[in-house]
């Protein structure tokens, strides 16, 4: 991770699940775009907070991290279908053998990784199973 | 607009090239497509170069001025140098970027070369580099790696369709005997299905043998108008059709997490212009970053039932003497896949093939041949059709 601006400067999206909506269509976005791409220029963007639940579409266990979540290895990444649409990419936690596809799972806060020994602590959104 | 023919192609040796340098690579390609196509120097007007990643891989950038200046064409004859980056694509756009060049007219001889120097930095740097190829800050930034990306798409997959890891690894079986007939292939040792099920996990389901792996390599064609191609070769390989398409950055935001519709979109308009369908083609190099990604290409292209690519792998279908050869120069898992280069490469064995000098991979009679080359996890398709004859 390692730049401070650019983890900082979309913190209220990663810790709170704010995302976009088109006034115009309707549409929601996560994560946030601020320029609808179905109605592009005369759309109305406007801030939406998510309710936080949702289901998997697709997951896999990682096994060889990416650089900097070696030390959460091995960690279950998925793809997550939010009730209010757009999908995002999180890590679920949990037992890894109970994941499915199709599971329901809600919104945490936790923490992310950090940039070594006393460098940065990122926190933002992982997914546990709902009813956990 | 004018039609367009390669006149000149080259391959380096791919693999792990300690010993030689971008510079080094890339000029052997380029002077080796100048000598097959039978020229100098003086006649090109213009260079463009695949490459994904040198800022990452070796602490370079203005990657077009460095080649251009190393292969001779700088110092004296100033010819412009383009550099190209659509991530793993780099390569196919290169081309498609010097086929546009000769056929608005602008351009008359023009190289498309692609490169990739990838083991001057330890493999988990490679890593990071390559996983800049999706979205950085709502895919990496959560853990998300290539493989895993892919994995994604390859679960779904499996529980969608019924694929299963054996018709994954069926794959890379295939494209492991196709690279041990290929010179310049990385790996040439053939393997089994259990050796991919029995190697390490990288991101379930995906083995490490389910992979591409990473590689030094280069690769370069020569183009010309298809008027003058007979002036200095008599085995000129035609484009037929290029084409391009994009999607979402994030593998999330895509219509269906199995179809990369970048590919069904690209391939259309290639068959459209064409003129041609997929029962014409007669051998294909599709990208295989991962074995699911081989899977999703002959799906996607039209050489198979969407859901079915494994078992039609599985068939032998896409074997060489199979109903449509798929990577006969070993793909990106066998062959190699210097990101840059990729594209270039898959342009290199087709028209090697349709010249009739593939040797012992050689598809008997091939008119139509076909590549397909993948930025990210499918934000680009590249999709380029060429043929013997005119």
């Amino acid at each position: 991770m390692s730049s401070v601006p650019r983890f900082w400067r979309s913190i209220g999206s990663r810790y709170n699940l704010e995302g976009t909506r088109c006034k115009e269509c309707g549409e929601h976005f996560y994560p946030p775009r601020n320029f609808c791409v179905n109605c592009r220029r005369v759309g109305h963007i406007e801030p939406y907070k998510f309710k936080g639940t949702g289901k998997i579409i697709s997951y896999t266990i990682i096994h060889t991290a990416a650089e900097g979540f070696e030390d959460q290895t091995p960690y279950t990444l998925a793809i997550i279908q939010l009730d209010e649409g757009p999908r995002l990419t999180s890590q679920v936690i949990g037992d890894p053998e109970k994941i499915h596809i199709g599971m329901r799972v809600r919104s945490v806060f936790r923490k992310l990784g950090e940039d070594g020994e006393g460098g940065m602590i990122y926190y933002g959104t992982k997914f546990v199973p709902e009813d956990a | 607009m004018r039609d367009v023919a390669i006149i000149g192609v080259k391959n380096t040796k791919f693999g792990e090239l300690w010993g030689r340098s971008l510079r080094d690579i890339v000029v052997e390609a380029g002077a080796g497509a100048l000598e097959d196509a039978g020229i100098g120097g003086k006649e090109i007007d213009s260079l463009y170069v695949g490459n994904m990643s040198g800022g990452r891989f070796i602490d370079q950038e203005h990657i077009g001025a460095l080649i251009a200046d190393y292969s001779g064409l700088s110092k004296n004859l100033h010819v412009p140098a383009t550099r190209v980056e659509a991530a793993c694509a780099s390569g196919g756009l290169a081309l498609r970027q010097a086929i546009m060049a000769v056929a608005s007219g602008y351009n008359d001889i023009v190289i498309a070369a692609g490169a990739e120097k990838m083991t001057d930095v330890e493999s988990e740097e490679a890593s990071s580099a390559l996983a800049a190829a999706a979205d950085r800050e709502w895919e990496g930034m959560t853990g998300a790696t290539f493989p895993g990306i892919y994995a994604m798409i390859a679960r779904l997959h499996m529980h969608r369709y019924g694929t299963t890891s054996e018709q994954l690894a069926e794959v890379a079986v295939k494209n492991h005997k196709n690279g041990s007939l290929n010179p310049i292939a990385q790996y040439k040792n053939r393997i089994t299905v259990d050796d991919v099920l029995n190697s390490i996990m990288v991101a379930d389901p995906l083995h490490i043998f389910d992979c591409s792996p990473i590689t030094d390599g280069a690769s370069a064609l020569v183009l010309a108008p298809a008027d003058i191609a007979h002036k200095y070769t008599d085995t000129p390989i035609y484009i037929r059709a290029t084409a391009q398409a994009s999607d979402t950055i994030a593998l999330h935001d895509r219509r269906d997490i199995t179809t990369l519709d970048a590919t069904v979109v690209a391939a259309k308009r290639a068959y459209s212009m064409a003129k041609l369908r997929p029962e014409d083609i007669d051998l294909v190099e599709v990208h295989d970053c991962f074995t699911i990604a081989e899977i999703c290409a002959i799906e996607d292209l039209g050489f198979a039932e969407k859901g079915k690519g494994g078992i039609v792998t599985a068939n032998g279908e896409t074997a060489i003497g199979g109903r449509i050869p798929v990577n006969t120069s070993g793909g990106l898992k066998a062959c190699g896949h210097p990101v840059g280069a990729t594209g270039v490469k898959q342009a290199v064995e087709i028209v090697t093939q349709l010249r009739g000098d593939a040797g012992k991979r050689q598809i008997e009679g091939a008119e139509y041949g076909m590549t397909h080359n993948v930025g990210g996890s499918g934000a680009t398709a590249v999709v380029h059709i060429f043929s013997r004859e005119r």
